[in-house]
């Protein structure tokens, strides 16, 4: 029986959804870390200082995400809180408007305290944050691959560059699934190709257009990882102590199994009397 | 310390003459004969109350701090996992707990369905069972729409817009519901009030109900035999036991500790179950203008979404919608009559013929598959294969008067076996 509950209970608990991007674009995963503070610090920066103008983080407060991320009040309070008004007991809210939000890009932007855990996971922002590219048919000049048409301008194109929509020459695809080779050289027989069909054979179709940025490639991925990973922890503050916690729970259960079972076996002999 | 013991019994003595305290403890409890043969499927009953008294108390403490307005729902259930001490702790083992809930119902019901827990003399059980199952998908549909996620929302609407099926007087009868024209506020204040008054009142009652009549007639077991068809010189049934100790002691405790395990590890690691147990649409808040890529409800009503939807086509000059409603409600309400379905001269299924097995056996793999169609969009592939199994659902019930009384059983032992 406690098998059948088992089985029942995990396969709840396990069965993962496949998650389909809003373009059909495939997500890049990463494994997030919410015991890495200086990740955490690094990802609470970048949003400071280029997210939260837009989006707010209003279920959360400045002290409780202080406390979780080593971060002095005072320090806090000095480098990350940019409006001289707020208290650190405050909620991470902005000022902007609903209505001139509206005016500026479409729609009010999100409120992003939830976001991790309305995508499933961190791997929507890590992948969003990266594949921004110039698109001069749209209103702000970008367009996203993974959010076909986006009302957001690229918020981190100063650190990232400017990435373009590129053809690429790539091996052809062999009948046996491998890249296609010339039998007599044994190099590579190419082709061209753009957009999703690039995607599709697992090459990114976007390129940086060279010295447009402050940050090297790798750089860049680490600060959008630093910051999907802030926004992670940001989901779940409880998430800190909740597996913590568990395990001890669990240790006690355990402990406890072994007694009840031990003095339950007792009265047991009882019915095969 | 004697004195002390005669003073004690003393004070009993005093209630007992007053209230029948003793008697009622020993009527339910240590007197109560419980056959000797209950099997492992014998523990769903003392957990569907363990976690009965689970989501009442950690509902109490939820509702220190939620806000139930349309303006101040959803932030306060993020405040309850913030900033209220422990709050995080209460809210999954309430949502876990509403799960558990129907994990454990669902196979306390189909230890039922197997054992023939249902026959007679055990029908009123068997009904106030079904009433209890009733009421907690009434708890559940409520209390699923009190976080005022998207989900919750657009989840509501769909159920609550499923009155407007029925002619003549549905549209009114959705507005009634709702206490508005569309889902809002006025909604959520009003099954707040049903999710944590009235509906826990009923619940208990029909709790206490269940298990009066449970106590009046005798617990069924695994052979389906009466035990108190033997009994010692004493009149205490040969095959029987008292509940308390051996059975709370002997075999609860070590269950509910083993139950326990489970659910922590479950709460602990994975509170929202991948997306099944909190759906991932319900962390945005409650949007009438945004509706979600896929509206399913949550598991434990999806075998009967499935039905719903399985309903494609008009018929009778009324629509299909309305013929969903009515399969739908016809796949709850059928329950309710199944022990004058049955005909079988055996109770448990270990003594009933192959057409049982296969017939039972069918249901709970169709079940499953219902509960599985109800999570994903449907296809018209889907649709067919959800079509043919509320066939196979309605045929358990509808053909069982026919296999159970032409299959040919087993002979029931005397005694029960161990």
């Amino acid at each position: 029986m406690f098998r059948t509950i088992a089985l029942t209970l995990c396969s709840i608990a396990f069965s993962i959804g496949v998650q389909a991007s809003d373009a059909g674009y495939p997500l890049d995963h990463m494994e997030p870390d919410i015991h890495d503070q200086a990740s955490l610090q690094s990802g609470m920066q970048t949003y400071m200082n280029y997210c939260v103008g837009c989006h707010s983080l209003e279920y959360q407060r400045y002290k409780r995400t202080a406390t979780d991320l080593g971060i002095p009040d005072s320090l806090m309070l000095e480098h990350l809180v940019f409006d001289p008004e707020t208290k650190i007991g405050d909620l991470i809210e902005n000022t902007m408007s609903e209505e001139n939000a509206k005016n500026w890009f479409g729609a009010a932007p999100p409120d992003l305290t939830l976001h991790s855990n309305l995508k499933g996971g961190p791997d929507w922002l890590y992948t969003y944050l990266r594949t921004f590219y110039a698109d001069s048919s749209r209103p702000l000049g970008v367009n996203n691959l993974l959010f076909e048409n986006v009302g957001m301008p690229h918020a981190l194109v100063e650190l990232q560059g400017m990435q373009q929509k590129v053809c690429k020459q790539v091996p052809r695809l062999a009948a046996n699934g491998g890249d296609m080779r010339d039998p007599l050289s044994n190099e590579f027989i190419t082709e061209e190709l753009c957009g999703y069909d690039l995607v599709e054979r697992g090459y990114s179709p976007l390129e940086l257009v060279e010295g447009t940025g402050a940050l090297s490639s790798e750089e860049y991925d680490q600060v959008v990882f630093d910051l999907a990973n802030f926004l992670y922890y940001m989901g779940e503050p409880a998430r800190l102590d909740r597996t913590r916690i568990g395990w001890y729970v669990l240790l006690f259960l355990a402990f406890f199994y072994v007694f009840a079972w031990l003095l339950g076996r007792e009265y047991h002999k009882e019915f095969h009397k | 310390m004697a004195s002390m013991e005669q003073q004690l019994k003393g004070i009993m003595r005093w209630v007992d003459d007053r209230l029948p305290v003793t008697e009622t403890y020993e009527k339910h409890m240590s007197k109560y004969y419980a056959p000797k043969n209950f099997n492992i499927w014998y523990i769903f009953g003392v957990l569907s109350f363990v976690v009965l008294v689970n989501q009442l108390l950690t509902g109490i403490w939820l509702t220190m701090n939620y806000v139930p307005t349309g303006e101040g729902a959803f932030k306060s259930i993020e405040y309850i996992m913030r900033d209220v001490e422990y709050g995080w702790l209460l809210r999954y083992m309430h949502s876990t707990g509403a799960s558990a809930f129907f994990v454990v119902v669902y196979l306390h019901m189909f230890r039922g369905l197997m054992y023939g827990s249902y026959k007679k003399p055990r029908e009123l059980i068997w009904v106030f069972g079904m009433l209890i199952y009733l009421a907690l998908m009434a708890e559940g549909f409520f209390g699923y729409l009190l976080p005022w996620g998207n989900m919750s929302y657009w989840g509501a609407q769909v159920i609550v817009s499923l009155a407007s099926a029925i002619p003549v007087v549905g549209d009114s009868l959705a507005v009634w519901v709702r206490g508005d024209f569309n889902m809002s506020g006025i909604t959520l204040n009003r099954f707040f009030a049903l999710h944590v008054v009235a509906v826990p009142i009923v619940l208990l009652v029909l709790v206490v109900l269940h298990i009066l009549a449970l106590h009046e007639v005798g617990s069924n077991n695994p052979d389906g035999v009466d035990i108190k068809k033997h009994l010692d010189e004493d009149g205490k049934p040969l095959d029987g036991i008292p509940f308390h100790p051996f059975y709370t002691i002997g075999h609860d405790v070590p269950a509910i500790i083993m139950f326990l395990i489970v659910f922590s590890a479950v709460m602990f690691f994975f509170p929202d179950g991948g997306g099944y147990l909190l759906e991932h649409p319900n962390y945005e808040p409650a949007d009438s203008l945004k509706t979600p890529d896929l509206i399913a409800p949550v598991w434990y009503y999806t075998p009967y979404y499935s039905m719903l939807r399985a309903a494609t086509f008009p018929l009778f000059g009324m629509p299909a919608k309305f013929w969903g409603l009515v399969v739908m409600a016809g796949a709850i309400a059928i329950l309710f009559v199944l022990p004058w379905l049955d005909k079988s001269p055996v109770k448990s299924m270990r003594y009933k013929g192959l057409p049982s097995k296969l017939f039972l056996g069918v249901f709970v793999i169709c079940f499953f598959i219902l509960g599985y169609l109800g999570t994903v969009h449907p296809t018209p592939g889907r649709t067919i294969v959800a079509q043919i199994c509320t066939a196979i659902y309605f045929a358990y019930f509808v053909l069982m008067p026919w296999y159970t009384s032409v299959e040919k059983t087993k002979p029931v032992p005397e005694r029960v076996t161990m």
